[in-house]
């Protein structure tokens, strides 16, 4: 047997070996990617929801009111919400304009949860089916996201807002003024 | 009596926080619109439990999605309107179909080029 065709009896073996180290590289991953809206730089598409919990309803013509504003996606069901709160509380005092879109809620369900957790926004649209993540190109809840004065998204923030998070987002909304 | 008191309210245990179900799906009246709207479903990758299309998918974002594409359909837009209102939101992650641009051409290309490496492998065996 020559040197050429040991090699190539060795390929399999060495690409087997290969694609090991590939499966092994990615062990620790998180298994499900996060998918960024890709609404970045557009206006956010026309909708016009009903208010909840005797908070004012929100429409897309509220984001375009020429100030920047920020819109929490969220709902009484999801447990990072709840942990986000106090955060909300925070930019509420920092006079941030911020409107919150009930994804998949009932008002009875919505009521214990503002009681619960505060209730630091605005406006609260009334997203019954959860189409709104589609609007904002959210994957789901919660996600907030800053919206400038013309209407037109200038920021995500995936999953829940974490204090170290509060100066980020209060920084996004000065950039986008 | 305290165990059995704390046994059983595990048991009864309800979950304090659960989304509410969905939704349940409408089919569109015009059943040849709505085998378009299914076919187009099976391309479209749920965001929630990935890897999944939205045809096969129970969460509730899946549902709101099928709900869009049946609305789409049904406003007359056509598969590749209804594929691109997607990639638009959420990139082409969302769809299971590789659009054809120049960085996926090995991708498209891939069958015939294996074809031709068998071809001439098995031409070579013959003549010899």
């Amino acid at each position: 047997m020559n040197g050429r065709t040991r090699i190539l009896l060795l390929l399999p073996f060495l690409l087997f070996v290969g694609l090991l180290v590939l499966m092994a590289g990615n062990l620790g991953k998180s298994p499900t990617a996060v998918i960024k809206s890709q609404m970045i730089g557009k206006p956010v598409g026309a909708f016009d929801l009903a208010g909840m919990d005797g908070a004012p309803g929100l429409s897309s013509a509220n984001l375009a009111e020429g100030k920047p504003v920020l819109v929490n996606l969220f709902a009484s069901w999801c447990l990072p919400c709840a942990v986000e709160a106090p955060q909300l509380e925070k930019l509420k005092a920092a006079g941030v304009v911020l409107h919150g879109i009930a994804v998949r809620d009932t008002p009875e369900d919505m009521r214990g949860f503002l009681n619960r957790h505060g209730n630091p926004f605005d406006r609260i649209g009334d997203d019954k089916g959860g189409r709104m993540l589609l609007n904002f190109g959210a994957s789901g809840v919660p996600e907030t996201y800053v919206v400038d004065g013309k209407g037109v998204i200038r920021y995500q923030h995936l999953g829940e807002i974490r204090p170290e998070d509060v100066a980020v987002i209060v920084r996004e909304l000065e950039k986008a003024a | 009596m305290r165990k059995f008191l704390v046994a059983l309210l595990l048991l009864s245990g309800q979950p304090v926080l659960a989304e509410p179900p969905p939704p349940p799906d409408v089919a569109l009246a015009d059943p040849g619109l709505e085998a378009k709207a299914t076919a187009l479903m099976h391309e479209l990758r749920c965001l929630t439990c990935q890897n999944q299309s939205i045809a096969e998918s129970n969460a509730g974002q899946a549902q709101a999605m099928r709900a869009e594409v049946r609305e789409l359909v049904a406003a007359g837009k056509t598969p590749a309107e209804v594929r691109a209102f997607f990639v638009d939101r959420y990139g082409n992650w969302v769809s299971f179909v590789p659009p054809a641009r120049t960085d996926t051409m090995l991708l498209w290309a891939a069958p015939v080029l294996l074809l031709l490496v068998g071809g001439v492998l098995v031409s070579s065996r013959i003549r010899r």
